[in-house]
């Protein structure tokens, strides 16, 4: 039976994109395949591991677990939205500087995790961090390094007003 | 893997949601947060005919106090539960459960009735919706049905939904202000399913425990509630020796399954020791706000 494809309209990093698709297909593929942006990465496809983390409307969503045709009229923000190889966000350089990464796929799911983080959630302590760390794998680093980052990134923004 | 093809319908009412459903025999899914359904879709495990989003569907988003029951709509969403001030000043301990429930980024698209409805045996909201004596309203083009919590759970991620049915809202109690409540989890990483966890509410009157609720999961096919260990619990003070029988009691009443994460005896062990610190909590709390909740 073919499929009825669907017209959709979304906002990624702030650039306005119209597509026709097949309703079965994942946003983090509409992403990578129909818009070229293959920074958000797919690991385990079922939500287990977050490297595909993105942002839909201002909050952190897998993208493996969500439609590209439910991301009708969303905005969505992607790693290539943080910044760029010769200008890094801060969250990329806080990686950089604290040695966050080391073969880097899962790093694009844990900045836009992170700027998720950042924008709504405490974080006072290492035990906030963890916890709010704990919806992504990363089978280099140990964490630590990654809470390290976190816990300066979250120094440097204050208490959340 | 990536899912078999379907059709997508973005219903803006739960009518024409209903009609869908009834229209697709059978073959027709729901879809709102998706966090349990899309990883059994992308597996194939699923192949719906036609996915039914109920996401842009007005009024569902919401928590309302009706009486003395909170009732969540089908597109609320884990986050909305966690951070919401009726579940906290009425029902502190969903709000305890919350922190449980998988990760922050999973708990902004997940919803309450979406995890009631995928009935997994070891999720907190079936638990919880059983606990707190819930009422599942099921709705198709034949009307709208009113399920008990007692009657909903039937097995392992199976419900007493007919397949032209799905859920637009679930009321749950809300405890007097006086209950106190304890809730522990155990699990291998935080956010994970639980491989045991224990959720019990009291008040004391007459320094002895009363309308004692006592509720488990991870320790068998659907979530539970335990008369037996109620029952044993009411009209008692929380002792030591109290905690014993509990924790004895609980042996022969439970048939955990062994699988990968834990074996049935280290389950059964489990549900004693945590059944002991959540009805030691809960009688801390009841002592505690007897004189108010604030208090």
């Amino acid at each position: 039976m073919p499929e009825k494809k669907i017209t959709l309209s979304v906002s990624v990093n702030g650039v306005a994109h119209t597509a026709t698709i097949e309703p079965r297909m994942l946003l983090s593929d509409f992403l990578r395949h129909e818009l070229g942006l293959t920074g958000t990465h797919v690991g385990c496809e079922h939500g287990v591991c977050g490297a595909c983390t993105v942002l839909l409307d201002g909050r952190s969503a897998r993208s493996c677990l969500t439609l590209a045709v439910q991301a009708e009229g969303v905005e969505i923000e992607t790693v290539e939205g943080q910044g760029s190889v010769d200008q890094l966000g801060r969250i990329q350089e806080a990686f950089r500087q604290h040695h966050a990464l080391q073969c880097g796929f899962c790093t694009p799911g844990f900045i836009m995790a992170i700027t998720d983080m950042l924008r709504h959630h405490p974080l006072e302590s290492d035990e906030q961090i963890r916890e709010a760390l704990s919806g992504n794998i990363c089978r280099c680093t140990g964490y630590e390094h990654i809470v390290n980052a976190v816990r300066e990134l979250a120094r440097e923004r204050g208490p959340l007003t | 893997m990536k899912p078999a093809p379907f059709e997508y319908l973005a219903a803006t009412s739960a009518a024409e949601a209903a009609e869908a459903l009834a229209a697709a025999n059978g073959d027709g899914k729901i879809i709102a947060g998706g966090q349990s359904l899309m990883p059994m879709i992308n597996f194939r495990l699923v192949k719906p005919t036609i996915l039914i989003d109920i996401n842009r569907i007005a009024g569902l988003d919401r928590i309302e106090k009706h009486g003395e029951r909170l009732r969540i709509g089908a597109t609320v969403r884990h986050r909305m539960t966690a951070t919401d001030a009726l579940v906290h000043r009425h029902i502190p301990i969903l709000h305890d459960a919350m922190h449980h429930v998988a990760h922050l980024t999973v708990r902004n698209r997940g919803t309450f009735c979406g995890s009631v409805c995928h009935a997994d045996p070891a999720a907190e909201m079936p638990m919880m919706t059983l606990l707190l004596d819930g009422t599942i309203a099921a709705l198709s083009i034949r009307g709208e049905r009113q399920i008990a919590a007692s009657e909903f759970f039937v097995g392992s991620l199976m419900t007493s939904l007919e397949p032209d049915e799905f859920v637009t809202w679930i009321d749950i109690d809300t405890l007097p202000p006086e209950t106190g409540w304890g809730f522990e989890e155990f699990s291998r990483r935080h956010g994970d399913f639980a491989l045991a966890c224990v959720a019990t509410t009291m008040r004391i009157v007459d320094g002895v425990a009363c309308d004692v609720r006592f509720g488990m999961m991870g320790v068998g096919e659907t979530p539970l509630r335990l008369p037996d260990i109620e029952t044993l619990v009411e009209g008692q003070a929380i002792s030591e020796r109290l905690l014993q029988d509990v924790s004895e009691a609980l042996k022969g009443l439970l048939q955990p399954n062994t699988d990968i994460h834990a074996s049935a005896d280290y389950r059964r062990h489990l549900a004693g020791v945590l059944a002991r610190r959540a009805l030691r909590d809960a009688w801390k709390r009841a002592t505690f706000r007897k004189d108010g909740p604030d208090a």
